[in-house]
């Protein structure tokens, strides 16, 4: 009875401290757990960035943006509690890297109307804007990624996989599962034979696996893991001696943090990724206007990281949505419906992303009602152990989006508007 | 002073029997219910009933589960994460394949499957004991989260392995599904908590749950007296199998809505049961809600106080929480095995003294 009354109190307080008028945008981060390798850099960049327009601009149109993070450690019911601790704020949109947490709030979101932004994660039909009408996936997702490597690997082959064995060392949940209805139907196009290998969570134990794998000796492995999975699969790869110029990971599977404890050994090991990877200007800034202004949201060590890129891509997004959305209704302080037309009506040129400091950081897209998905692009990277970097080794490779991605994401979002009881369409 | 039992006259069987013996109790308990049903539902909002009140109901019938089988009958079990699993796939695959079937039958079903896979993963009870037992429950956590994860029949064949909950009502009040008020979520969780915890008490009391006491004080000496092992032993797997299962049940369809196996139902939710009832108190009722309040309350607790209250980090709240749980199982086992239901019981038993002690 005693802590329910403590509770009371501290909850109170907590309604005590909101309803101030500016842009409210919660961070769902990660910095514990098995998954916070990943989870750290990418909620400093998506926090940084904002600061960075706090600290530059006094926020966007004028309003200043408030950052609210609470820690899920990636788990789903933590993630719940989030998500209900935030949205009476006036949360705008929501962005919580983790395909389980987003699973479960798509229909919560679609209940309280308020958008979400999942970038290269979640669910991929959610693409299909008729039936999610506010989730958005842009500019890539997880399908596109096995279409842009499988892509590759063609470039890779002449243009044949004919006869090849490709293995998918998965994360054994909604996330690693994601792909397999993809590279099935590739697999059944492009005549290689798939091999699915399936790792649990956390992923902390994989000789099992990379025991199957130096049995089958595939001729390409392909990865989708996250958090400490990534880590050992690299460290069993070049323990069994296996090329890494035939280890491909997903966007989520090529980090810093992933391939250095490997050392030397990972020299060499590719991946997929949705953004480009450079020294963009504006890294300068928040280095001079945040973190050493001392606001920056972590210890400022991750700055330029992979991840740390994409949270701050992630910010960029949803900033330029927040401006669109200003536009769109005339008012600076923006409500959570307005904000999904802003992001229904983005429109990211090059101009755009000069303008954020950050030229050549993505694709140039626009969104639709019925493309809430972006281009499906992605680069393939070459990590160089000796300098410390990942580099390009491709251009930007489009995903068979015509051929295989959008029949399957028709069918999927269409089955879960049968089930969910969603009339299907746009305005 | 008011907390005695002079002037409160039994003057029959039943009343001599019944739960409350004293008339303050009775008061308190049937004001608690008051609040419960006709106060909480009106007050409630999205956040108390998401992140306090769903969880901790449902916990709270999961650790009477629990209790039932390793307080009561002595059989430490270390499979209820995969049992409530079970319970969760059966609600599901029976709420998708039976639409029309109202929801608490769906929920009672699930709980009924629960039982026999408790029934099944029990029998090696009648030959083990201790801790080999508790390893065969472990085979049965980490089998069942295989299963699931493995056979997409259980899934319906969705192309990610998650399940989720369709909207479902109970008298035109969607109690599961995202249309669902915090209001109805929260009643249906607490009519099943109640009805189950009245059962479980009642179970306890009479005869089963006196034969389950004798297995768990000395085996032998409950056989020579006439306790057969066989049934004592695997009806406390099927009852607290089904609470098990109804837990789950609920934990899938009305608090998270969807779930995936590995991440919902893993070791960790068995711990998290297991300490529940070690910290409320092994083999009592009272002991299982307080230990679910508990452990459900203090992370939602020393949140608000950490990051909204004082600013802190998120970060280093969560290691904090960590810790501070940590520490106070380790208090609770030095300073009081028998938990939380001890300290209620003698301060019961100070208050009908108070203020005369001798």
């Amino acid at each position: 009875m005693k802590t329910k009354t403590l509770a009371a109190a501290a909850a109170a307080s907590l309604l005590a401290t909101s309803a101030l008028a500016d842009l409210v945008i919660p961070d769902l981060s990660y910095r514990t757990g098995p998954y916070a390798a990943g989870g750290i850099p990418f909620s400093d960049g998506y926090q940084d960035y904002f600061e960075l327009l706090n600290q530059r601009d006094g926020g966007i149109g004028g309003e200043p943006i408030r950052v609210i993070e609470c820690e899920t450690a990636y788990d789903t019911e933590r993630g719940v509690e989030c998500y209900e601790s935030t949205k009476g704020e006036g949360a705008l949109v929501y962005q919580p890297l983790s395909t389980g947490i987003t699973y479960q709030l798509i229909p919560k979101t679609a209940e309280d109307g308020i958008p979400m932004h999942t970038m290269g994660y979640g669910r991929t039909s959610a693409a299909n804007g008729a039936v999610f009408h506010n989730i958005f996936n842009y500019p890539a997702n997880y399908w596109d990624g096995a279409s842009v490597i499988v892509n590759y690997l063609l470039d890779q082959n002449e243009g044949s996989l004919d006869g090849k064995r490709i293995a998918l060392v998965y994360h054994n949940s909604a996330y690693g599962k994601e792909p397999i209805p993809t590279l099935t139907q590739l697999s059944q196009d492009l005549g290689f034979e798939l091999i699915e290998i399936p790792v649990d969570h956390p992923g902390q134990e994989q000789s099992s696996q990379w025991l199957q794998i130096r049995r089958e000796r595939p001729d390409y492995v392909v990865m989708y893991g996250w958090g400490v999975m990534n880590q050992v699969a690299i460290q069993e790869a070049a323990n069994i001696r296996y090329p890494m110029d035939q280890f491909i990971g997903i966007w989520w599977s090529g980090a810093e943090h992933d391939v250095t404890p490997a050392g030397a050994a990972a020299d060499g090991y590719l991946a997929a990724s949705f953004t480009g990877l450079d020294d963009f200007p504006v890294l300068d800034e928040i280095q001079e206007l945040v973190i050493d202004a001392g606001h920056g949201a972590g210890d400022g060590q991750s700055i330029g990281n992979v991840q740390y890129i994409r949270g701050m891509y992630a910010a960029m997004l949803a900033a330029e949505a927040i401006r669109t959305a200003q536009e769109l209704s005339g008012n600076t302080d923006i409500t959570a419906a307005e904000m999904r037309d802003g992001m229904e009506a983005l429109e990211v040129t090059n101009a755009t992303m000069e303008a954020w400091g950050a030229p050549g950081i993505g694709p140039e897209f626009s969104v639709s009602c019925q493309n809430h998905g972006g281009p499906g692009r992605g680069l393939i990277v070459r990590w160089n152990a000796s300098e410390g970097s990942f580099e390009p080794v491709s251009d930007w490779i489009d995903a068979d989006r015509a051929g295989v991605i959008d029949p399957l994401i028709v069918s999927d979002s269409e089955a879960y508007a049968a089930e969910a009881g969603i009339e299907a369409g746009c305005e | 002073m008011i907390y005695r039992e002079a002037g409160d006259f039994k003057t029959n069987y039943v009343s001599d029997g019944q739960t409350f013996p004293l008339r303050f109790d009775r008061w308190a308990y049937g004001l608690l219910l008051a609040v419960a049903f006709l106060v909480i539902p009106f007050v409630i909002d999205d956040y108390w009933a998401n992140a306090v009140f769903v969880p901790f109901l449902i916990y709270a019938i999961a650790a009477i589960g629990l209790n039932i089988l390793t307080g009561y009958c002595g059989q430490v079990s270390l499979g209820t994460g995969g049992f409530m699993a079970v319970g969760a796939y059966a609600a599901y695959k029976l709420m998708t394949a039976f639409p029309d079937v109202p929801f608490p039958v769906h929920v009672v079903l699930a709980g009924g499957i629960t039982a026999a896979v408790g029934v099944l993963f029990g029998l090696p009870s009648l030959r083990i004991k201790g801790f080999y037992l508790a390893v065969a429950t472990l085979a049965a956590q980490f089998f069942l989260v295989w299963l699931f994860n493995k056979v997409p029949w259980f899934y319906n064949y969705s192309a990610s392995g998650q399940i989720s909950a369709p909207t479902r009502e109970v008298f035109g009040w969607a109690v599961t599904g995202p249309s669902a008020t915090p209001a109805a979520s929260y009643l249906i969780c607490l009519i099943f908590l109640t009805v189950l915890a009245l059962i479980a008490r009642n179970l306890t009391r009479g005869t089963t749950g006196r034969t389950w006491m004798a297995i768990r004080d000395m085996d032998i000496a409950a056989e020579i007296i006439g306790v057969n092992p066989l049934t004592a032993k695997l009806s406390a797997f099927a009852v607290s199998s089904f609470f098990i299962g109804v837990a789950g049940a609920l934990f899938f369809a009305v608090y998270l809505g969807a779930v995936e196996v590995g991440s919902a139902f893993g070791i960790q939710k068995s711990f998290l049961v297991l300490f529940m009832i070690i910290i409320g108190g092994l083999g009592s009722i009272f002991g299982s809600f307080a230990g679910a309040a508990f452990l459900v309350l203090l992370p939602v607790l020393l949140k608000a106080i950490g990051v909204d209250m004082l600013g802190w980090p998120t970060d280093i709240v969560a290691h904090i929480q960590l810790v501070i749980v940590g520490a106070l199982i380790i208090l609770f086992l030095v300073l009081e095995p028998h938990g939380l239901a001890q300290l209620w019981r003698v301060t019961k038993e100070k208050l009908r003294l108070w203020p005369f002690p001798y």
